[in-house]
């Protein structure tokens, strides 16, 4: 595979960086491939611009951080603004319907989905937004299988939760499919 | 308990001798006390560390045949956090001077005290710096002559039994070495008493204190401990209430010990990985 | 399917974490710091779980008395801050020294000096490493530039403070500390684990906690055990016993360096990438050898002789092996974050210092292969 560096972006609270963190994790575990995860850290630990930052790769990565993503995820204006214009040309821009809107486009592939809204509308509960995302994300790049993210979701998340986060995940993949990358 | 006769040379180290401290100082009573108190609780000299700073004071901990830890200037109660509570069987005591109590490690002194880790602090107080020649403490008090107050100071004491009392200590005392039966007394209750024990004692610096602030020579300042001071509920003190208290301030035996809590938690710990 | 609970997906903080508990570590004492409250908070639900002791101090000098208490009593201790921690920790870090204390400290760097650039990345505390407390002494600083190495390097720390009674320093930095990548646990008994040389001395017979062996190892007695003897910081004798007699001074202090210095080659840990043929030398080291790294394996691939020495021990420097390495390269270019710390030390140990230079960052960021790439392409002649 191509190595894919990928940065997610948001604001403190939307789960980005866990989103990030078991997206990476996945892949490193249950996908036998290198990766890495990094974020970018400032003072406060809610609101703001976050950033996180994952390569993955079948070979070995050394420079861990993303100068320029082939993948940009963007959950919020702000994120988006800050990001957009490093993405790398021909890359995969994805972000929320309800939070972003696209104002000069870039050089990448622009996916805007309704994610937050089906979110609340399926499920009712913004805590699996980010879980969401991450399906639509899987299945518009093929990144990485969605079993392995539900084989992170088992070891980290009580039983309890994992029907939402499934129907979270599924809803994610449904929207992605109808996407082409 | 014990009922042999004591002698000295059980618990000294004699290789250490003769020691540091001026004629006339206060220091070698508290020494007296401490080993009489260890005697007189029977206890095994393998079971207690002796854990000491920087100054006159902490050179008890040398001469003492117990584990000897002689650290840094103010930081032996963290030091002795350490030993504790890695090891809660053995008795951890603390001899302290003015500086290491109460300014440069003042910092830890409250906090062990908030902790109420099962440590026994001996504050030898007195109101002076003597190793390094006489210059002001923050137990000098307002109006005192020092090298480095050569116009007197202009800074207030600290109540030490207060201070502990209010920043959490279970146990605190105060005595002098005028009474050093008393001293004795309340050390062998500061070591058995679980949590932290304050024991202030007053001790003379004829050397630097008594001579800078014309208080006369080591028997007139003893005298002065004498005259000074009151045993907390006598008719002295309800005479004099001005004078300097003697006594058990606070014994609270309700506060649980850091060692014992910190056991509770491994007990927890452990149940959720299992 | 394969076992997968020994292989984890952690920060270099856990790494860290990880590695400590593998080699044993029985009591930790901090104060909470950017970038390295990870190891805190780990330990301290880890600890508890093996019955070890966890406390949270009031300020980096208690943690450092607290670690050096508790080692006496026979336990393997660790703290871990940074820089302003650090800096804090350095009288009681050189009590270590003297005293003779087995401890392992991680620093994990971020941009100084004072409060600095908190969550931002930095290599500049190498030299306060080793020289950060004060007086003539010889210390052991150890680093790693990914999760599976921190684990191995933490172990190592605990091993060497245990094998030659002293503190050593775990230099890691923020962009370790703080990335997730995967580390594979390997079972117990894989990597060796030094436990503390303890005295054969009987009850009732003289025992002498300062008097070295023929190998130079002092064995050692816990607090709370027969032999009741004195520790202190001041120079002593081999009783424990404060001694400023000129004789017994300058023995103990040529001991307290010899007994590391002359250790250097076991001391010494390394890696090397590309160096058989290597015309261009990266040395480097912590996270900025990744980087190096980086750089290497692309400029190979187009055909440029270039190799990496990742060091991993940086103190006692290892100048007889820089030495030997570097000595067929056209040029060395030391690759690090701070205004040139270990470049020095690379300039001192090879035979022609002209041809060493140093590629640096000090601006938080991490340093990129494409920084490195400019100034080869300098030294190549090839203009930026």
């Amino acid at each position: 595979m191509e190595r894919s560096r990928i940065v997610f972006s948001g604001s403190g609270g939307q789960g980005v960086i866990t989103a990030s963190i078991i997206l990476a994790k996945a892949a490193a575990i249950f996908e036998d491939k290198h990766a890495i995860q990094s974020q970018s850290y400032g003072a406060a630990a809610r609101g703001g611009a976050t950033r996180s930052d994952i390569i993955i790769d079948d070979s070995e990565i050394c420079f861990p951080k993303v100068i320029q993503p082939n993948v940009l995820v963007s959950l919020t204006q702000e994120s988006y603004n800050k990001f957009a214009p490093i993405i790398r040309p021909g890359g995969l821009l994805l972000v929320d319907s309800k939070y972003v809107t696209i104002e000069k486009k870039v050089d990448a592939k622009h996916i805007t989905l309704p994610m937050y809204e089906t979110v609340m509308k399926e499920i009712g509960k913004p805590i699996v937004f980010n879980i969401c995302v991450l399906g639509a994300l899987i299945s518009i790049s093929g990144l990485i299988r969605p079993e392995s993210i539900m084989k992170v979701l088992e070891t980290t998340i009580p039983e309890d939760f994992m029907e939402m986060n499934e129907k979270a995940l599924d809803l994610g993949i449904k929207m992605g499919k109808k996407e082409h990358y | 308990m014990t009922t042999q006769a004591f002698n000295f040379k059980d618990y000294i180290r004699p290789r250490f001798f003769p020691h540091i401290w001026c004629p006339g100082c206060g220091h070698g009573i508290v020494l007296g006390s401490l080993l009489r108190a260890v005697h007189e609780l029977g206890l095994d000299k393998n079971e207690i560390v002796m854990t000491s700073g920087i100054g006159c004071s902490s050179r008890i901990s040398g001469y003492v045949d117990f584990h000897s830890l002689h650290t840094i200037h103010g930081r032996a109660l963290s030091f002795a956090t350490g030993v504790k509570l890695s090891q809660p069987n053995l008795k951890a005591i603390v001899p302290m001077g003015d500086g290491d109590a109460l300014a440069i490690g003042g910092n830890h002194f409250i906090h062990a005290a908030r902790r109420n880790i099962d440590i026994t602090a001996i504050v030898m107080n007195n109101r002076i710096y003597g190793m390094t020649g006489g210059q002001f403490s923050p137990l000098s008090g307002s109006g005192k002559k020092a090298t480095t107050a050569p116009y007197t100071t202009i800074d207030r004491d600290f109540d030490v039994a207060e201070l502990a009392k209010s920043a959490g200590a279970t146990f605190v005392a105060r005595s002098t070495v005028y009474h050093a039966n008393e001293c004795k007394d309340l050390i062998k209750k500061g070591i058995t008493h679980k949590g932290f024990s304050v024991v202030e004692i007053l001790t003379q610096c004829p050397t630097y204190y008594g001579r800078k602030n014309k208080e006369g020579d080591a028997i007139q300042m003893m005298e002065g401990y004498k005259t000074n001071t009151a045993k907390i509920g006598s008719k002295k003190l309800e005479k004099n209430p001005d004078l300097i208290q003697r006594g058990i301030f606070v014994k609270n035996t309700d506060v649980p010990e850091y060692c014992e809590a910190y056991d509770k938690i491994i007990k927890t710990a452990m149940k959720g990985k299992a | 399917m394969k076992n997968k609970n020994n292989i984890r997906f952690i920060q270099g903080n856990e790494a860290c974490v990880e590695g400590a508990i593998y080699a044993g570590i029985d009591f930790f004492a901090g104060y909470p710091i950017t970038p390295s409250t990870e190891i805190a908070e780990h330990l301290a639900s880890r600890l508890p779980q093996k019955g070890g002791k966890f406390i949270q101090m009031e300020d980096e000098i208690a943690s450092m008395g607290a670690i050096i208490g508790a080692s006496l009593t026979g336990n393997k201790v660790m703290t871990a801050t940074s820089g302003p921690g650090f800096s804090l920790k350095q009288e009681a870090l050189g009590y270590a020294c003297m005293a003779e204390i087995p401890c392992v400290i991680a620093n994990v760097q971020r941009g100084g000096p004072s409060t600095g650039n908190p969550t931002h990345v930095s290599q500049g505390d190498v030299n306060q490493a080793r020289w950060g407390t004060h007086g003539d002494h010889a210390i052991i600083a150890l680093t790693a530039s990914n999760h599976q190495d921190v684990f191995e390097m933490t172990i190592t720390a605990f091993n060497m403070a245990e094998t030659y009674r002293t503190p050593v320093i775990l230099l890691l930095d923020e962009v370790i500390g703080h990335m997730r990548e995967k580390v594979t646990i390997p079972e117990t008994g894989k990597i060796p684990v030094v436990e503390r040389l303890r005295t054969s001395v009987k009850k009732g017979v003289d025992y002498h906690p300062y008097l070295p062996r023929e190998d130079g190892r002092l064995p050692m007695s816990d607090f709370g055990e027969e032999h009741r003897y004195n520790v202190t910081g001041l120079f002593h004798d081999m009783w424990g016993f404060p001694n400023n007699n000129p004789k017994v001074v300058g023995e103990l202090l040529r001991h307290l360096v010899d007994k590391i210095e002359n250790n250097v080659n076991d001391i010494s840990r390394f890696k090397e990438y590309w160096l058989d043929d290597a015309e261009f030398i990266l040395v480097s080291y912590g996270s900025s050898a990744r980087s190096a790294i980086h750089l290497a394996r692309n400029r190979r691939s187009r055909g440029v002789k270039i190799g990496v020495l990742e060091l991993q021990t940086l103190w006692p420097f290892p100048s007889e092996l820089v030495k030997e390495k570097c000595a067929g390269a056209k040029a060395v270019i030391v690759v690090e974050m701070n205004l040139g710390q270990i470049v020095t030390q690379v300039k001192n140990a090879v035979d022609n210092p002209h041809n060493v230079f140093l590629s640096n960052r000090i601006d938080g960021e991490l340093i990129t292969p494409t920084d490195i790439k400019s100034l080869l392409r300098v030294i190549q002649g090839k203009g930026v």
